[in-house]
């Protein structure tokens, strides 16, 4: 199965990244977008086959090494 | 003074460093793989050199701070050896929790590569021992993820415990908005452990060594090492 780790930085961490997204996007006439936020993605294939089992793999893997828990928060989710 | 310095792949100011130590110390540090699981026997002082360790990916220092190395690093730490970070390994140092703190991207997004001044705020460390205290130095910063960053308490907490280091200021010495280029937290250029006995700093002290190529400003960075090994014995 497969799990998909998102890895955004937490609230009150500075994401440069997110504003000149949003600027560019500003740039290029889209209107109404407020703040960006970038983050990443990491699709995990696993041999587990018990979703919780999975899940709780995934989550040591996004602390031990996917997110630096200083400054990034993470999801995982289970497909 | 036996140092020792740290190889990863694409470490590449590993001959700078080493230089800048055999001019204090007289003998060519030897340079010690990442594979290694053992650090060599006797080493007073681990340093880990500037590069793009596994050309930054995921996040810079983070896959070079798994290596087997590393764990003999920590260990070393632990007992109260020495360890220096510049740079990259700077980074690796955080990543691998030898230091507080996190090391975002440069708050203008841009590489910077230019000469910077920092302030010494303490000489009781083992790393800056020969500055005169408030000294103001110069030296060069090249990295895209030095906005050194600690939330609220930590930051008090680093500033109240004394584990600040070096702090990016005006050539006069004011730690002004203008002279934190990477837009680190209270101008952060370089901090240490509890024990003072690790530090890490963005800038290249490595740099300024040599009177013929670009000054001697990083020198009493090296010489501090050197000399309190010399009175430890």
């Amino acid at each position: 199965m497969k799990a998909y780790v998102t890895i955004m930085p937490k609230n009150g961490v500075l994401d440069p990244q997110g504003k000149a997204i949003g600027h560019a996007l500003a740039g290029l006439g889209f209107a109404g977008v407020g703040e960006v936020r970038a983050g990443k993605v990491i699709e995990l294939e696993l041999a587990e086959t018990d979703p919780a089992k999975a899940q709780a793999a995934a989550e040591a893997m996004a602390k031990k090494l996917l997110a630096n828990t200083v400054i990034e928060s993470f999801k995982v989710e289970v497909r | 003074m036996k140092a020792g310095i740290l190889l990863f792949p694409g470490t590449n100011r590993e001959r700078d460093m080493a230089l800048a130590l055999q001019r204090v110390t007289g003998v060519k540090p030897p340079m010690i793989w990442h594979g290694e699981s053992t650090l060599p026997a006797g080493l007073d002082l681990v340093v880990l050199p500037g590069g793009f360790s596994y050309g930054d990916y995921l996040r810079c220092g983070a896959m070079a701070a798994q290596s087997p190395i590393m764990r003999a690093v920590a260990e070393f730490a632990a007992k109260g050896g020495h360890v220096l970070g510049v740079c990259n390994g700077f980074q690796i140092l955080i990543e691998a929790g030898l230091l507080p703190g996190a090391l975002l991207k440069n708050a203008s997004l841009r590489f910077l590569s230019m000469d910077c001044h920092m302030k010494v705020e303490r000489t009781d460390t083992p790393f800056t021992n020969r500055f005169k205290p408030g000294a103001v130095f110069r030296s060069t910063m090249a990295h895209g993820d030095g906005n050194y960053f600690a939330d609220a308490a930590m930051a008090a907490r680093l500033e109240a415990e004394g584990q600040v280091v070096l702090r990016y200021v005006t050539p006069e010495g004011a730690a002004t908005e203008a002279a934190n280029r990477n837009g680190s937290v209270n101008n952060i250029a370089g901090i240490c452990s509890a024990n003072r006995r690790v530090l890490g700093l963005m800038p290249h002290p490595e740099n300024q060594v040599d009177p013929l190529i670009d000054g001697t400003d990083g020198l009493p960075l090296f010489e501090s090492i050197s000399a309190s090994f010399a009175t430890a014995g």
